[in-house]
């Protein structure tokens, strides 16, 4: 078998699975349609009958109790009730996991796998179970030439009568025949003997009949395989030497196979209807097939419904590369147009517009191929809330909205851990016990709400449960008792519930077996910035808690703000900044020995000088011209001071992973329309790591309290 | 010539292992991704053999059978039908639609050629 063919199984499996995940979640939510129950039974099915080609045993083995608890469904024999449901999303996942070991290696479960199965088998009544795929008994197309039989040559004489029905079957005694004399010397004679006379033919009935003779050193099995097909269609005995007394049993056997007994129909009048392409009687078959004619045909694989494409994602990634090169290019041109001594320009500046919107135009397009819905995304974490529901002994549902979203590729699957442990969490702690939820008035049932949604050139993912809420003074002790705020701390509630993304912290009285494995949320948080996002939270107590995630739509590309800070340009991502000004002296106000304020329309935000914070000048003589009111995802906002504002311009992220190592404040770089490399900053560790703001700011109050 | 070959199938891995086999063997490898479009693609193609599953969405296996055999197309060609029960009952049911043969997943190589030899008299 072909890797390759292999791959595409598992790809195949990964899209049946997502199909069987949706048709159950509707089951779940209560939609029992014939239609969706189908779907399920087909995406089963399909995974088996793959499984099966690579030997995959025990996947096919469980697909096929899996499947048939949905043939009894689909037939009306079994009903829905709750249990089944939860039996069928249990067996799904198995299901999934056993794609996933059978894929990766591994082990699964066994002792769940065996509850699994017999679960399953309670729904299946007895008869149904003997509806296997096991090869078919005398001459199946699984063994068609056993080579272990007796292999001494012997000749067969072979009757073959076939009955009328055989020709409606598409069946050729010519072929059958041909195929015969492969397996030795065939000699075919025709037997018109119960051809009537002109007048009482009947054009549709059979009456011819063919003895063969073959010797051979084959097996009887393998002539009986050649006959497969025309079982129960044609009367056939086939008498050896050696084999005589066998015959009839055999026979029987196939009939019984078939549930059609030759004598039941033998009456039937032998004859030849007029098509019947008869072999040259008493010739040895060995005439080449004639092909048939057959009319100039379309083009191969005509496509499905919905036409879709596979592509390498290397070759997408390859393109993206190129028209972030076409962006750079775009600005190099017009840099050197516009220094160009050349008189009016105009008109060549109108064309490069156009170049650079049809850039745009590329790029987007490009951009979308990699964008892929949340929606499978989405429907993992089902799972995840299912599985720590009954390892809590809780009860949660989750509920989606906005599967559609799109969202990157690379964005989704690094999104998963997150999401993961945020879910698990949301059970974990959020969601109260049964008994307290009835207590505190709510459903016994808590609901963890789950959206994805654009939202101005970002994607915003939240997941919203109806929980108890962060447990503020709990949270603040902790944090003290671990160190990790000053005893005399004065935190707002926000920043008590965003203490939660502190390395180190974890709420848990007890290790729980769920989501306490010593990760805490600060590793999501990491993996979230590390996408060039932010997350948040925000909690009332007794309703419950919502984290919310702020995702770029784009790993490649960004709208930045190109800036001067000390002699050098710098790249601020839009998507943080909040509003920018020019400042003027009395807009400035001291405050101790080396904080200043901004006023902004009789409110006081901290300044961070972005060149002080990087190193770049120790202090400076006059202020810098230009603030950037940015906002923290804590909602704190800071006036980050830059010299100048040159631009406004989509840039090229050029990750510095691998080129240097982690510097702080900045997120990475671009090349720029001179052909310059500018650093593109990260506005939230910039004022983590200037101590003018930090007086301020919680966050960077907190990673001093952690330093010391 | 070659013996053209039209694949019905909704499972992509399938299609794929019947295309490596048939092409391998020297068929020419016609395929359609459920039974309307097979039955759509019927016209065009003129396959010599017609090998179709029986679940599929979009009208089942049966129902290739039936329209391929019924008066509209009244297709003479071998069908052989590709499926994992290999069950009498549905061997029964694929035969009285009109079906030539069967052919039993998981299938090597072999069984397949087999199975299209006999039904078609080609081995390519």
């Amino acid at each position: 078998m072909s890797g390759s063919i292999q791959d595409t199984f598992f790809e195949e499996c990964e899209d049946l699975l997502e199909a069987m995940d949706e048709g159950l979640t509707a089951i779940e939510g209560g939609e029992h349609d014939q239609e969706v129950v189908n779907a399920i039974f087909r995406a089963v099915h399909s995974i088996k009958g793959g499984a099966g080609a690579f030997g995959l045993d025990e996947l096919v083995g469980f697909a096929h109790k899996f499947e048939t608890v949905f043939d009894e469904l689909r037939s009306g024999k079994l009903e829905f009730d709750a249990a089944l449901i939860q039996l069928l999303l249990r067996s799904s996942d198995h299901l999934a996991d056993l794609v996933a070991t059978a894929r990766d290696g591994g082990t699964t479960d066994e002792a769940h796998h065996d509850v699994l199965i017999e679960a399953l088998a309670k729904y299946i009544p007895e008869e149904e179970e003997d509806l296997t795929f096991e090869p078919m008994g005398l001459g199946g197309a699984m063994a068609p030439m056993p080579l272990i039989e007796d292999t001494t040559e012997r000749a067969y004489e072979i009757r073959f009568q076939p009955l009328k029905d055989m020709y409606g079957t598409g069946n050729e005694p010519f072929f059958l025949f041909q195929a015969l004399s492969e397996l030795g010397e065939l000699s075919v004679r025709l037997n018109e003997s119960e051809l009537p006379g002109f007048d009482a033919f009947d054009a549709d009935e059979s009456y011819l009949a063919w003895d063969l003779t073959l010797v051979s050193n084959e097996p009887r099995s393998a002539i009986e395989a050649v006959f497969e097909f025309v079982e129960g269609l044609c009367e056939l005995t086939i008498e050896s030497e050696a084999d005589e007394a066998e015959d009839t049993d055999a026979l029987a056997a196939l009939n019984a196979a078939f549930g059609t007994d030759p004598d039941a129909s033998g009456d039937a009048a032998p004859a030849a209807p007029f098509e019947e392409p008869a072999p040259a009687p008493e010739a040895v078959v060995s005439a080449p097939v004639e092909e048939k004619a057959s009319p100039p045909k379309a083009e191969t694989a005509k496509a499905g419904p919905k036409p879709t494409l596979r592509v390498d994602l290397e070759r997408v990634d390859r393109l993206i590369n190129a028209v972030g090169e076409l962006i750079i290019n775009h600005s190099m041109l017009a840099q050197q147009i516009a220094n160009l001594d050349a008189g009016d320009v105009r008109e060549v500046e109108t064309e490069l517009e156009g170049f650079k919107n049809l850039a745009r135009d590329i790029q987007e397009g490009v951009m979308s191929i990699r964008a892929q819905p949340v929606k499978p995304l989405f429907q993992r974490m089902a799972r995840i809330v299912r599985e720590a529901s009954s390892a809590t002994g809780k009860t949660a549902k989750l509920v989606t909205e906005g599967e559609a979203t799109e969202v990157d590729k690379t964005v989704i699957e690094r999104l998963s851990d997150p999401l993961t442990h945020i879910l698990r969490n949301a059970v974990d702690h959020g969601i109260e016990k049964p008994e307290d939820r009835a207590a505190a008035g709510k459903s016994n049932a808590g609901e963890i709400r789950l959206t994805a949604s654009h939202r101005s050139g970002s994607v915003c993912i939240e997941i919203r449960d109806d929980g108890a809420g962060v447990n503020r003074p709990r949270v603040k002790q902790i944090a003290i008792d671990k160190g990790l705020i000053p005893e005399n701390a004065e935190l707002t509630d926000n920043e008590i519930d965003n203490l939660l993304f502190l390395p180190g912290f974890s709420t848990a009285k007890e290790i729980s077996n769920l989501s306490g494995r010593g990760v805490g949320m600060d590793v999501v948080k990491n993996a979230v910035t590390g996408l060039g996002g932010r997350i948040n939270i925000s909690s009332t107590p007794g309703k419950g808690s919502t984290f919310t995630i702020i995702l770029p739509l784009t790993l490649a590309v960004m709208d930045g703000m190109v800036v001067s800070v000390a002699d050098q340009t710098m790249v601020v991502p839009i998507t943080s900044i909040v509003e920018t000004m020019r400042g003027s002296d009395e807009m400035i106000n001291n405050l101790g020995a080396d904080g200043t304020l901004l006023s902004i329309r009789g409110n006081f935000v901290p300044i961070c000088d972005v060149a002080d914070a990087l190193g770049l000048r120790q202090h400076y003589d006059q202020p810098p011209g230009v603030y950037l009111l940015v906002e923290t995802e804590t909602g704190q906002r800071s006036a980050l001071a830059v010299d100048d504002i040159y631009d406004q311009r989509q840039v090229v992220i050029k990750s510095l992973d691998g080129v240097c190592g982690n510097i702080p404040g900045v997120a990475a770089a671009t090349i720029l329309g001179d052909g310059k490399i500018a650093m593109i900053l990260d506005p939230e560790s910039i004022l983590a790591a200037s101590p003018s703001a930090a007086g301020f700011d919680t966050d960077r109050r907190i990673s001093n309290a952690i330093a010391s | 010539m070659k013996t053209k070959v039209l694949a019905i199938d909704d499972s992509r891995t399938i299609r794929n292992l019947l295309a490596a086999a048939l092409e391998e063997a020297g068929f020419e490898y016609h395929c359609a991704v459920d039974g309307r479009d097979g039955v759509d693609m019927y016209g065009d193609v003129a396959p010599d053999v017609v090998i179709t599953d029986i679940n599929m969405p979009n009208l089942d296996g049966f129902g290739v059978i039936e329209e391929l055999r019924g008066t509209d197309i009244n297709s003479k060609v071998p069908i052989l039908v590709l499926t994992t029960e290999s069950a009498p009952e549905l061997k029964a049911r694929a035969r009285a639609a009109g079906a030539t043969g069967w052919i039993t997943k998981p299938f090597d190589d072999q069984s397949l050629i087999f199975a299209l030899k006999r039904v078609t008299g080609a081995a390519a």
